[in-house]
């Protein structure tokens, strides 16, 4: 009789569960908010506890897409943008501050004289298309390690020239994936100078993510620690405005 | 082939305890009622990111320049579902619909089927990517239990005499007739029941999982093998679609079948367990 009563119990908690659930699911907004918010942070520690380092297949040119697409905002209007594209970006430099010791603004020249990578990769954009193509750039690293980051810095976040509205864009990357070696500052595209469409001068290529967090037009790197004073303190423009995971590895 | 009965039981006999057989472990039952709830948040959601980007293509990469192989669209106000180079009208259904406030929509699937119903792809993969956690810890569980307890191999693999070819036909008749077993037959999952659930736990589920977890950018990184597997990463979002279809394709059958066999016998047997065995001849 014991083990029909454990039995029983088990099937009554079990059923509780799957109804107390779905029961929740329909009637709180408040605790369907907390358990749709659960996947991301699961997704986002199990795929920081396997793999930290992997990298992402690199393709050849014969895998590249014939046509890559462009997509959001492919011409910024802000009046110091159209400035700088006018006299091919010969004045412009990519500030850096924030928590690090040494902040420093990389002219374009500076930035194309640092160690380079190129890659042939794939951008997979989060509403389901994807394109491949070849992108040339300083690994972010080696910008953050001339800026030398103070100890508390933990998050990267990239402030464009573009915007929806009235919101700038702006991004933000944790650590691990700043200093993972192909996330680049990219200013080559497909053997060519990057294209405005894709975000002249630079734009940030983090392989191991979806295409909204490849910030475009990025003027300005900035270090924090917490992202909760920068925007809506969601991490993103996207994540901002429209709820947007912050972690787009998924 | 009529069945032919050797002794009729008794209304006596019909009711000894013996009729009532238990017939699903508590892991199948708790599973069975998991995936009642995930499923219909998985497919509905899935709907809506579909509306994202109604195309499939094949390959590593895909997009709008790109040839899909399947598209729902609309041009003029007439809502089309391609496949390869054939185009069917879908007005009304697909790619053009009105809106619960009778509004025109022009999205790939109404609202009606998709979670959320109004376009909200944030929130869509909000859903579906916290409800995927549900979804494959419990296959990965059920399968455990499933080997652990021996549910597998005595269940559901069929036995020798049961996969030859003249048992399946004769199952497949069977079925087409509506003549389900009765009795002592009904106690054991038949052939093509065994092929089915075979199928879904093995071929299905595990595949929507794996196309699903292919998508993602960070794991093609560290399980780079999903890529080659199903052959990039836009022919694993297209069988990742094609597997929901045969899902629902099973669990329409499914339904359709627990009506036919006695919903009220078959939804009692996977809430408590008990089963009771449908008599030799019918009343």
């Amino acid at each position: 009789m014991t083990r029909i009563t454990r039995r029983g119990l088990v099937a009554g908690l079990g059923y509780t569960a799957i109804a107390g659930t779905t029961g929740l699911l329909a009637a709180s907004p408040e605790a369907r908010a907390t358990i749709l918010q659960g996947g991301e942070a699961l997704s986002y520690r199990t795929h920081r506890l396997i793999g930290r380092d992997a990298l992402v297949r690199e393709y050849s040119e014969a895998d590249m897409s014939p046509d890559f697409r462009t997509n959001g905002n492919t011409m910024p209007q802000d009046d110091a943008y159209q400035r700088h594209l006018d006299n091919g970006f010969a004045d412009w430099a990519l500030q850096v501050d924030g928590l690090v010791a040494n902040p420093q603004a990389f002219p374009l020249d500076r930035l194309r004289s640092m160690p380079s990578r190129t890659q042939i990769t794939r951008h997979d954009c989060v509403e389901g298309w994807s394109a491949i193509g070849k992108w040339t750039g300083v690994p972010l690293s080696a910008v953050l390690e001339a800026v030398t980051p103070m100890p508390a810095a933990r998050y990267v976040v990239l402030h464009c020239a573009d915007s929806f509205g009235l919101a700038p864009y702006y991004e933000s990357i944790d650590f691990v994936d700043a200093y993972h070696p192909q996330t680049m500052l990219a200013y080559g595209m497909n053997d060519g100078p990057l294209p405005v469409g894709h975000g002249a001068p630079i734009r940030l290529r983090v392989e191991r993510q979806l295409g909204y967090k490849h910030a475009k037009f990025v003027m300005r790197l900035e270090l924090v620690e917490s992202l909760s004073a920068i925007g809506r303190g969601k991490g993103g423009f996207w994540e901002d405005n429209s709820g947007y995971e912050w972690y787009a590895g998924i | 082939m009529s069945r032919t009965v050797t002794e009729t039981p008794t209304t006596a006999q019909a009711k000894t305890p013996r009729d009532v057989i238990y017939r699903h472990r508590l892991s199948t039952r708790l599973w069975h009622w998991t995936n009642v709830v995930t499923l219909v948040i998985m497919l509905m959601s899935g709907l809506m990111i579909f509306n994202a980007h109604p195309r499939l293509y094949w390959g590593q990469y895909g997009a709008n320049p790109d040839y899909a192989w399947l598209q729902i669209g609309s041009d003029e106000g007439e809502g089309y579902l391609r496949i390869g180079s054939a185009t069917v009208e879908t007005t009304g259904v697909l790619g053009v619909w009105r809106d619960g406030e009778g509004e025109l929509r022009s999205r790939a699937f109404p609202s009606w089927a998709t979670l959320p119903s109004g376009y909200n792809l944030a929130l869509a993969r909000q859903w579906h990517l916290t409800f995927a956690w549900v979804f494959a810890v419990g296959i990965f569980l059920y399968l455990l239990r499933s080997i652990w307890n021996r549910h597998l191999s005595r269940d559901l693999l069929p036995t020798r005499a049961e996969a030859t070819p003249r048992h399946v036909w004769k199952d497949v008749l069977d079925h087409l007739r509506l003549r389900f077993p009765k009795g002592e037959a009904a106690t054991r999952y038949n052939v093509l029941q065994k092929f089915t659930y075979l199928a879904v736990l093995l071929v299905l589920i595990p595949g929507m999982v794996l196309t699903g977890l292919t998508m993602s950018p960070n794991l093609n990184a560290s399980a780079t093998i999903l890529l080659d597997l199903f052959g990039g990463r836009q022919s694993a979002r297209s069988l990742h679609f094609i597997f929901a279809f045969g899902l629902v394709l099973f669990i329409v059958i499914h339904l359709v079948m627990v009506i036919l066999a006695g919903p009220l016998n078959e939804v009692r047997s996977m809430i408590t367990g008990h089963f009771r065995l449908p008599r030799e001849k019918d009343q």
